[in-house]
């Protein structure tokens, strides 16, 4: 039975986890700054958008201050990852751990500081952070979980029912690996090209008309990562173009967080997304001009204000 | 000799004001920015920096006030040459007329207006300071040649290029001017869009490996789009953009594309990457890195418009 909870790192996605699940299990949250713990602490977690409702959370800046959880959910930014999985090492050794970055890689990152059993998690829903304390539920869909190396299936499936009853969609799958693969490769290039170009994720990306449409360039980007996953033995869970193309036709121009990191002159996740999927191609021999064109131009412009 | 200038910006300027010095020449200047065209007529045109001139030149925002003249000279951006030469055609129903323009297509769009057109290619560079005067950056080298599906007649641009010359604008007439063209279409088509889209300068972009990769890749697909026209390059655009990194060059100098993006002004990338991937096209010749590039640079100019 999981009956606490432990969500590492209050971006949108730790805030949309960790505010629904404060409704089914007693959650607390791990942050990296005190004021946004003493926040936290005093005035809950509000959800706003597809759900309303505000939740009370216990917060702290040190796992020592928080009840031992049966589950962990880090959910910190890429770049944020290494900082927060070295500050749970030596805590809560029977607790199920689950990573749900963005890219590939996440995983190895956390075990380096302990041998907790895991689960990897991707996720597509997303929203926006209006405060500490604010979250609002923009897009409603689903966190993949599955086992991570020799972690049970069933483990998966208590993650993914508790994430169901809080209110949030998930699919549990025994191999988690298609999905993370079909999102790396959508996040390598969407993310990627949102950030060199300033676009949103909106039509401009799925049109092939003329010749110097953006879709072109998406759909070769797409094609060399489908190569390197059959190249890794990988099946995709989905087609990255055609989840390319549906996104583009919601009616909501998503604003990609590489996109959202380079506005703000912040550090992006290029190294577990563009970088991930160029080391891969590396490993196993195959081409990628553009997938390192595009890792190559998000690291330039990284060093230009940096 | 009457002489009209058709966009009288920092490279125009250059020419125009040079021109006016020589006793045998009549220089007339078509631009559409009316103080500029106000102050050249008031004051003169001057130089400062690399020279030190004034030069008296009839301006004009109106193209029916410009007389037969036996040359013109265009260096407007290129995405306003087809316009420009459209509304002053009438000047050169029996003159020769030289686009002196970044890129590859200007000589294509003038040749739609104008019988007899030349080839030119121009290294001198310099800004706009105010109106009526103009920043002499770096002196340089033109090359002049028949653009030869509708060339100018030798004698014409031996005459041109003496009349550049005399002026202080060294120049040389040639048989085929396309080496220095593509020579410069490729150093620029493999170097500015890269720091248009990280934002780097020309130095930081060449010292970044990854990078200086990316620009060895563009630069070889523009010589084989080169070597399939039987166009000999008049120099290495390797060993140019290697010298332009050298912190005494343009280490700090962004390149002008970047200046564009900056400023959200529409820029030349069609007629720089998009050039490469159209002569590419017509001679069955990949341009797989020019056509992503464009394609990125088009994403720029569109989230301006959003």
């Amino acid at each position: 039975m999981i009956e606490r909870v432990c969500v590492v790192g209050a971006g949108v996605i730790g805030s949309l986890f960790a505010a629904h699940l404060g409704r089914v299990a007693a959650v607390s949250v791990l942050c990296r700054r005190d004021e946004h713990a003493r926040e936290l602490n005093a005035h809950g977690l509000r959800v706003s958008g597809k759900h309303d409702f505000v939740a009370s959370v216990s917060a702290a800046v040190t796992p020592d201050e928080l009840a031992v959880p049966d589950l962990v959910i880090v959910a910190t930014k890429g770049a944020g990852l290494d900082g927060a999985a070295s500050v749970l090492a030596g805590h809560w050794p029977e607790a199920t751990v689950m990573t749900v970055q963005n890219g590939l890689g996440a995983e190895e990152v956390v075990r380096r500081y302990g041998d907790w059993p895991m689960l990897s998690g991707v996720t597509f829903m997303s929203g926006t952070k209006h405060s500490d304390t604010h979250v609002e539920y923009i897009l409603d869909t689903e966190t993949w979980i599955g086992p991570y190396k020799d972690n049970s299936f069933e483990a998966a499936q208590e993650v993914g029912e508790l994430v169901v009853r809080s209110g949030l969609k998930a699919e549990v799958l025994a191999d988690l690996r298609p999905a993370q693969w079909s999102k790396l490769i959508f996040n390598a290039t969407v993310n990627g090209v949102a950030a060199l170009t300033g676009l949103r994720h909106d039509f401009h990306f799925a049109a092939e008309d003329e010749q110097a449409d953006l879709g072109h360039v998406v759909h070769a980007l797409v094609d060399e990562g489908k190569a390197v996953a059959r190249a890794a033995a990988i099946e995709l869970h989905d087609d990255p173009w055609e989840m390319n193309v549906l996104a583009t036709r919601r009616g909501h121009a998503h604003l990609p967080s590489m996109l959202e990191d380079v506005q703000a002159h912040r550090p992006t996740e290029v190294e577990l997304i563009n970088g991930a999927l160029v080391r891969k191609a590396r490993e196993h021999g195959v081409e990628a001009p553009l997938q390192e064109a595009v890792y190559a131009l998000v690291r330039g412009k990284e060093a230009s204000y940096a | 000799v009457r002489i009209c200038v058709v966009g009288c910006g920092a490279v125009g300027s250059l020419f125009a004001a040079n021109l006016a010095q020589l006793e045998d020449v009549e220089v007339w200047a078509y631009d559409l920015a009316r103080e500029h065209v106000d102050a050249i007529n008031a004051n003169g045109l001057r130089l400062s920096g690399a020279g030190e001139v004034v030069g008296t030149v009839r301006a004009t925002s109106d193209a029916q006030e410009l007389p037969a003249c036996e040359f013109g000279i265009v260096a407007t951006k290129a995405m306003h040459t087809s316009a420009a030469v459209a509304a002053t055609a009438h000047a050169f129903a029996d003159g020769a007329v030289a686009s002196v323009q970044n890129g590859i297509g200007n000589e294509e769009a003038i040749a739609e207006h104008v019988e007899r057109v030349i080839r030119g290619t121009t290294f001198p560079a310099g800004k706009l300071l105010e109106p009526g005067h103009v920043q002499w950056d770096v002196k340089g080298d033109t090359t002049l040649g028949p653009f030869e599906p509708k060339p100018a007649q030798r004698a014409e641009i031996e005459r041109l290029a003496d009349a550049c010359t005399r002026a202080g604008m060294p120049t040389q007439a040639v048989a085929d001017a396309r080496g220095p063209q593509w020579r410069k279409l490729i150093f620029n088509a493999a170097t500015n869009p890269l720091g248009a889209l990280t934002g780097l300068t020309h130095g930081r972009v060449c010292e970044r490996p990854d990078l200086r990769a990316l620009v060895t890749g563009l630069v070889d697909e523009g010589k084989a789009v080169a070597a399939a026209q039987r166009i000999e390059l008049d120099a290495d655009p390797e060993e140019l953009i290697d010298h332009a990194a050298r912190k005494e060059v343009a280490y700090d100098h962004k390149a002008s594309m970047l200046q564009d993006v900056e400023a959200r002004r529409r820029t030349e990338v069609d007629f720089l990457n998009g050039g490469i991937v159209r002569f590419g096209g017509e001679h069955g010749v990949p341009t797989p890195l020019n056509q992503a590039i464009w394609a990125l640079v088009k994403g720029v100019e569109a989230s301006w418009t959003r």
